[in-house]
């Protein structure tokens, strides 16, 4: 499953964080932090002419909840296997784009081109929803970006990869937002003071 | 930077254009893209914090007000600030009625909480209300925060309106509900029994894949039915029999291929007749595999995994090869990967490749390299593992990874123990790894090298034992002039000299141990260290003493001995106490207490202690009471038994509902301590001896009654617990003092060394084993591939691993298998209807095959309404066709039916209408140069910097 996506500039700043798997708020500004430049500078020390795949297990370690509360109560012995397993394949895929990484980090159940290929889902996306998009966009807009993160990735599981598809939902939920606002916004303030 | 502040003067006057936010928030990130330093940054955002915190808290904020104060909380909060004053503001936004406001209260709770926060006993209620909502959106919001915010207790709660939710007429929202399924499996596989397999879209079934693959990866056996339904969708998918809209850069539903892959990669491993059915698709894939896009390549790639993992087809593998061989630039990681998988099959396939794989080492690309390595390491055999350790440790010398680091130092040390050609080279590269990682290996790898040193190679010849150990003498003098080496290099360079630093009479007794002694004065030497160090010592004077020849101090041993018998460490003062009594034992005593060379002798322990048995009959003969075992004992107690009785009370808060005992007489005197006294107790001195006495002294005087419940209570249901604390059933300390003693007339080395033989015999033991081991592996390979002999035993192990998931889960006795079928049996006996589809006992029989109705029946009663069972059923009559069946089939509404295939076709042309916009970037982009040219002012400055000349951040997407 995919761990997390990060978006941050090229000066390691936050853009969007979003961890499919709780971190505290330290935690995450920790992992992004050595994502950006951590043992063996990470993104920030990686030429531009490499791959795109970086292995990161130093960085997040194993999976925490997901397959190792099932095999807990299955058998000590199989879930030491387990750990160990998962312990390996953390891995990260960024894209390199003008003044942003985009980061998704993932386990060994994905596939590391099809990842970047997800990327590319997202940038795209981005690219549509915003015109041009640039690295203020995303920073002003960052709850749409949400949206849209949502409508691609849904609990760390690939949704959905048809960018013309995703910006028909994000549209229309927009479209939804706008018209329920405008109804709904004076009437109920009205009737919540009523209710009271 | 002077460019930055100027334009951030200019956004202050100008206007902020239409982002749809406030002046506020703007002006906040741009003073944050000002910032010139991170204190910088914290001071404003803290500000801000602060600032938030106060109006927040006002009591008539409106609310599209606090909307933009909750999303500017989510904005501190991403950049590290503790905003956790507002997070019931973002809880109570989730119980707002307006969709905006609800799904950013939902967006913040998700960000915000952690499963198991205060805050979700309030937000369940609200979910479960939102989860039957007409709204579509409104349930896809609370479905994104049960992914994130249900935790195993409260899945109950919400797990009814989420299986509901799997019939409703939104393909998205179904979607949406398989994937909160699959993390409900993942918290708690026993609460889920309602995935369901089957679906008219094709994007709820690529999502039910999901969940599936976690099902099969848990317990492969019980889904070997599947196969020919999972090579069916397989087989559909790949000759584009689905709607194109699942088309992604012209390849038919990657992903959902890739997930089919993986599948079907798990369930054929092993398997001969389930992979008999995949050869045909999976050969079908690599010819129609286009490699000139990334996914097509990532498709290629995860078929390539599956060939590999399934029972090998040399047809199909020569494919597999051939298309590594197409690696281009970005793709070399991914070919590598894929080689390394093959080779486990075959071998040879990767000399084909060698010169890409040279060039891959050479890459600058770190990520590349690793992955390299790990082909390397595969490929290794007797004939070239010496170029490919050296290359190792090559490039773990230069990598400042600590993770990455002790990963190769460990797989170097692997290699070189399965397949040094000679001793002398296993030594010289091993000392490398110690030298360079040796704070990062295993210690079992320190004492597997000093159980190789001792023993040999296992084989039987003296001469070459006896030039090994003294080659190993030879290098460690060496390398101890060098300064700063690790511990655990120090321990097995103290322990080598000790036993064989004088075996071969070429360096004096005096000089060894005089290197010794500058070992424990180098500055980092740790207290194990020098454990060793004084161990070793000892063994040399006692070789010297035994063989007769006098043994003169040197000062600076002297010296180390005084240092160490006041020691803070009980263990080392131990030692030097050991060495000085020892050097006044005569040659005869010291040869019994050391003998030479004896490190791999068996160590037999006369637990009975019947050597004792004299002296302990004279003692009764003396006066002295007989030794009353404790299991007839009653009344005492000792500090043990205390301690592990508050350690049980600690740990386990349970109520006992047994009434308290009576009081049980104790017999008046029992002092057992003292009824064995150890001989060896005189000279070495044992403080706990008398620490012992003292207390079960003291214990006497306690209360009687409170001392045997807890005696008793301990017996009832301490034994774990005791155990901790080591020795659990001696009352004494006689026993453990004796045992130890014993290890030490027969051993001549100290606790750890004791601890170590123990470890070494166990490796003996697993060396023993291993012949055994390997027979068998030999026996599975050749089963694998078909009885050819010809195989080394590195190929077996390798080839072994392959089936190790499908064995590992053999041996888990079905206790996820339990899980589904059980619950779907519960819930089966209620709907008649679906009784039918549950007893279809063995779909691979039925001719005519409907892959999804196989999937439905298997997987368990839907919640479904029965029309649309029938229509299925009906179709999958009809037609084997997935596609036939989303188009023909009526769903259960009837009412959306039209709706449903209008909207794919609606997808179709606006597909097309798409298309041709994707088709033609250029123009799209055309008629904004204006805007994007603003977009570039503004970015300045707001403290962005793109890049110099492009201000479109994309152009290299679309171009």
């Amino acid at each position: 499953m995919i761990r997390a996506v990060i978006v941050m500039n090229t000066q390691g700043k936050p853009r969007l964080l979003k961890f499919y798997e709780f971190q505290p708020p330290e935690k995450q500004q920790e992992l992004t932090r050595s994502v950006f430049a951590g043992q063996g500078a990470l993104l920030s020390g990686r030429p531009d002419n490499v791959s795109n795949f970086v292995e990161a297990d130093a960085i997040f370690g194993p999976v925490i909840f997901s397959s190792l509360l099932f095999v807990s109560f299955v058998a000590e012995i199989t879930k030491k296997k387990k750990q160990e397993e998962f312990k390996e394949g953390t891995r990260l895929v960024y894209k390199h784009l003008a003044t942003l990484y985009f980061v998704f980090v993932f386990d060994s159940c994905e596939n590391e081109l099809a990842m970047l290929d997800l990327i590319q889902v997202l940038v795209e996306t981005l690219d549509r929803c915003f015109k041009n998009v640039c690295e203020l966009d995303i920073v002003f807009n960052f709850n749409k970006m949400h949206t849209i993160l949502d409508e691609i990735i849904f609990g760390g599981q690939v949704l959905e990869t048809s960018s013309e598809r995703v910006l028909k939902a994000v549209e229309e939920i927009s479209r939804l937002e706008k018209s329920s606002s405008s109804v709904s916004f004076v009437p109920k303030s009205v009737s919540g003071r009523f209710g009271r | 930077m002077e460019q930055l502040k100027t334009i951030g003067r200019e956004l202050a006057i100008g206007s902020h254009g239409g982002w749809g936010q406030s002046k506020e928030f703007l002006d906040l990130v741009k003073s944050i893209g000002e910032a010139r330093s991170k204190a910088e940054e914290d001071r404003i955002i803290l500000r801000e914090v602060e600032s938030l915190r106060r109006r927040i808290a006002e009591p008539d904020v409106p609310r599209r007000k606090m909307k933009e104060y909750i999303i500017r909380l989510v904005y501190a909060e991403m950049l590290g600030h503790d905003a956790s004053f507002g997070y019931i503001h973002a809880v109570k936004m989730t119980h707002d009625d307006a969709l905006p406001l609800k799904r950013t209260g939902y967006l913040a709770v998700t960000l915000f909480l952690s499963e198991d926060h205060d805050l979700i006993i309030l937000i369940v209620n609200t979910i479960q209300k939102d989860l039957r909502s007409d709204n579509y959106l409104v349930v896809c919001a609370a479905l994104a925060a049960v992914c994130k915010l249900i935790n195993e207790e409260t899945i109950p709660a919400v797990l009814p309106q989420v299986v509901d939710l799997l019939a409703h007429p939104k393909e998205a929202v179904r979607r949406k509900a398989v994937m909160a399924l699959h993390r409900f499996y993942q918290r708690s596989p026993a609460s889920v029994s309602h995935l369901r397999l089957c679906d008219n879209d094709p994007g709820v079934m690529g999502a039910t894949l999901c969940p599936l693959f976690d099902l099969i990866s848990a317990d492969v056996n019980s889904y070997k039915d599947l196969v020919i339904s999972f090579v069916g969708i397989l087989k559909q998918v790949a000759e584009r029999r689905l709607p194109k809209t699942y088309d992604y850069h012209q390849m038919a539903a990657p992903f959902i291929q890739i997930k089919l892959l993986k599948i079907l990669a798990l369930l054929g491993s092993g398997d001969k007749q389930a992979s008999g059915h995949m050869y045909n698709v999976l050969g079908d894939i690599f010819r129609k595999c286009e490699q000139s896009s990334n996914i097509g390549n990532a498709v290629l790639y995860e078929s390539i995994c599956c060939v590999s993992s399934i029972y090998p087809n040399a047809k199909l593998l020569e494919a597999a090869a051939e298309a590594t061989s197409n690696d281009s630039h970005n793709l070399k990681y991914m070919g590598v990967d894929a080689l390394g998988r093959l080779i486990r099959i075959n071998p040879d396939i990767a000399e084909e490749h060698q010169l890409a794989v040279i060039d891959c080492l050479e890459d600058p690309d770190d990520t590349l390299k690793r992955k390299t390595f790990e082909l390397l390491y595969k490929m290794t055999k007797p004939t070239n593992v010496e170029v490919i350790v050296d290359r190792m440790i090559e490039y773990m010398i230069n990598i400042s990874d600590n993770h990455y680091k002790t990963e190769i130092a460990s797989r170097c040390v692997e290699l070189a123990e399965q397949f040094a050609p000679t001793n002398e080279w296993f030594i010289r590269t091993m000392n490398k790894v110690f030298e360079h990682a040796g704070d990062l290996v295993n210690v079992r790898v320190a004492h597997n090298l000093m159980r190789l040193i001792a023993e040999g190679f296992g084989e039987d010849d003296e001469g070459a034992e006896s030039q090994l150990r003294s080659s190993a003498v030879d290098s460690y003098l060496r390398i101890l002039g060098e300064p700063k080496l690790p511990s655990l290099f120090l321990q097995v360079i103290c322990w080598v000299l000790g036993e064989y630093g004088t075996a071969d009479g070429k360096y004096p007794a005096a000089y060894i141990i005089g290197k010794l002694c500058d070992v424990t004065e180098a500055l980092l030497c740790d207290d194990t260290v020098k454990a060793y160090a004084i161990s070793a010592i000892m063994k040399i004077c006692a070789f010297e003493i035994s063989e007769g020849r006098k043994v003169e101090m040197l000062p600076e041993c002297q010296s180390l001995i005084d240092e160490l018998s006041t020691s803070h460490s009980t263990d080392l003062q131990q030692r030097a106490y050991e060495l000085q009594a020892l050097l006044c034992l005569e040659s005869q005593a010291v040869e019994s207490v050391m003998p030479l060379d004896a490190s791999c002798e068996d160590i037999e322990i006369d637990k009975n202690l019947t050597f004792l048995k004299d002296f302990v009959q004279q003692s009764i003969e003396n006066g002295a009471r007989p030794y009353i075992p404790e299991s007839e004992r009653s009344g005492t107690s000792n500090v043990s038994n205390f301690k592990s009785q508050y350690q049980h009370e600690a740990s386990s808060h349970m109520l006992r509902f047994e009434a308290y005992e009576l009081p049980r007489p104790s017999p008046a005197h029992v002092i057992p301590q003292v009824s064995v006294p150890t001989p060896i107790a005189d000279f070495f001195p044992v403080p706990e001896t008398t620490y012992n006495s003292e207390t079960s002294q003291a214990s006497k005087l306690s209360s009687v009654a409170d001392a045997s419940s807890a005696a008793h209570g301990i017996k009832l249901h301490l034994d774990g617990v005791q155990r901790r604390w080591g020795r659990p059933t001696y009352s004494s300390s006689s026993g453990p003092s004796s045992t130890t003693s014993t290890e030490k007339t027969t051993n001549g080395v100290t606790h750890i060394d004791g601890v170590g033989s123990q470890s070494r015999d166990k490796l003996n033991e697993s060396r023993r084993q291993q012949p055994e081991v390997s027979a068998e592996k030999q026996k599975l390979a050749a089963s694998l591939f078909g009885g050819s002999a010809g195989k080394t035993e590195k190929k077996a192990t390798s080839t072994q691993r392959a089936p190790k998931g499908n064995t590992r889960n053999a041996e888990r006795p079905g206790v996820s298998r339990s899980v589904s079928p059980e619950t779907s049996k519960e819930k089966a006996a209620p709907s008649v209807p679906d009784l039918l589809d549950l007893g279809e006992p063995n779909p691979t029989s039925t001719t005519i095959v409907d892959p999804f109705k196989q999937l439905e029946g298997l997987v368990g009663p839907t919640p479904v309404p029965s029309p649309l069972d029938n229509s299925v059923k009906t179709s999958g009559l009809e037609t084997p066709d997935l596609m036939a069946a989303v188009y023909t089939d009526l769903p259960p509404s009837g009412s959306s039916s039209g709706s449903l295939t209008s909207t794919t076709r609606d997808m179709h042309s606006a597909d097309k209408t798409s298309n041709t916009a994707t088709s033609e970037p250029s123009i799209k982009k055309g008629p904004f140069p204006q805007d994007s040219l603003r977009k570039d002012a503004r970015a300045r400055q707001v403290g962005v910097t793109p890049t110099r000349n492009n201000p479109n951040l994309f152009k290299d997407l679309l171009g």
